[in-house]
């Protein structure tokens, strides 16, 4: 199972949730902060030099030594996940991800929009997803 | 997981079939019910209270609409017939399934308690730490009061988070009748 870490960002690129799912270098909040922004703004830029019609947005970034998957959903949160490049059936893994989002945070009275993710069942459903792979 | 729930249908005939509803349109809407509640108090008692209002409401609606659509119900005038009526007819119309446990409380002869190891209005709900106790199945509690007062059975509800056996949302509903209801089930024996 080689997923490393999952980050989920807001429609205006602020960072709401990050998890970390396997031993690696840990990045501070402060860095974490910045690649998301990073990601984000990457996101933008690519959907205006788009040689096509219709991109929005980056969905699978292939390095050296990993991969990066990215779900966009309708109203601009994005859902990103770092992991090796063996892994299969991540952009499946991302679905699953969003369908825990609209079920345990967005369902939850106590979440505001657009904020940090704080929502103990979202991270418990999580971890047994993640599991379960 | 089931992502419809059950809702009794709009036909005025007896014992019709059942409709079912989405479950997340009812998980949404009931998020706002909070929302809107937690805007208009200033503590978690307020806000259980209000929740608690509002599932009366519903309760005393339920009654009258179960009383006449479920075959075969009558008048219940003892207490632990009324509780068995809505420990499962109320719960299934509502919930669609009984509630897990129906038991006598050891503590005072008044005491009774409906126990639900998943409640299905609290499935989505992850309560912050800084909201303390609150237990958004206060809903359950004023429906079951609803239900009750409406039936003539006067008493106070509450709902309490009791995690047990891997349950961590367990709930139970503390049900204490008015000394009035105790008094006619012993004139009645």
């Amino acid at each position: 199972m080689g997923l490393y870490s999952l980050y989920v960002i807001n429609k205006s690129g602020g960072l709401i949730y990050q998890r970390d799912f396997a031993d690696i270098v840990k990045m501070d909040t402060n860095d974490t902060l910045r690649f998301a922004s990073i990601w984000h703004s990457l996101n933008a830029i690519a959907t205006q030099i788009s040689p096509l019609k219709g991109c929005t947005g980056i969905t699978h970034l292939e390095a050296e030594s990993f991969d990066l998957h990215c779900f966009q959903s309708k109203t601009g949160t994005k859902f990103f996940v770092t992991c090796t490049s063996e892994m299969q059936g991540v952009p499946k893994l991302l679905r699953k991800v969003f369908d825990l989002y609209t079920d345990y945070v967005l369902k939850n009275p106590f979440y505001e929009t657009e904020m940090p993710i704080r929502c103990e069942l979202f991270d418990v459903n999580l971890e047994r997803l993640v599991a379960k792979q | 997981m089931s992502r419809r729930m059950r809702v009794p249908g709009t036909s005025e005939k007896r014992g019709t079939k059942r409709t079912e509803v989405s479950l997340s349109a009812f998980a949404f809407l009931f998020s706002e019910l909070v929302q809107y509640s937690q805007q208009r108090v200033s503590n978690v008692e307020e806000l259980e209270g209000r929740l608690k209002q509002m599932g009366q409401e519903v309760g005393e609606r339920a009654l009258e609409m179960l009383a006449w659509r479920e075959k075969g119900t009558r008048k219940e005038t003892q207490i632990v017939g009324t509780l068995s009526f809505v420990h499962t007819v109320v719960w299934k119309a509502l919930f669609g399934r009984a509630a897990d446990a129906l038991e006598k409380g050891t503590q005072a002869d008044n005491e009774y308690m409906i126990v639900d190891r998943e409640p299905l209005i609290n499935r989505f709900i992850s309560v912050p730490k800084d909201l303390g106790h609150l237990n958004c199945a206060a809903f359950n509690a004023g429906v079951v009061r609803g239900v009750l007062v409406a039936a003539g059975f006067p008493c106070q509800v509450s709902a309490h988070f009791v995690p047990q056996d891997g349950y961590k949302q367990r709930t139970v509903i503390l049900i204490r009748f008015d000394e009035s209801v105790l008094l006619r089930e012993e004139m009645k024996l």
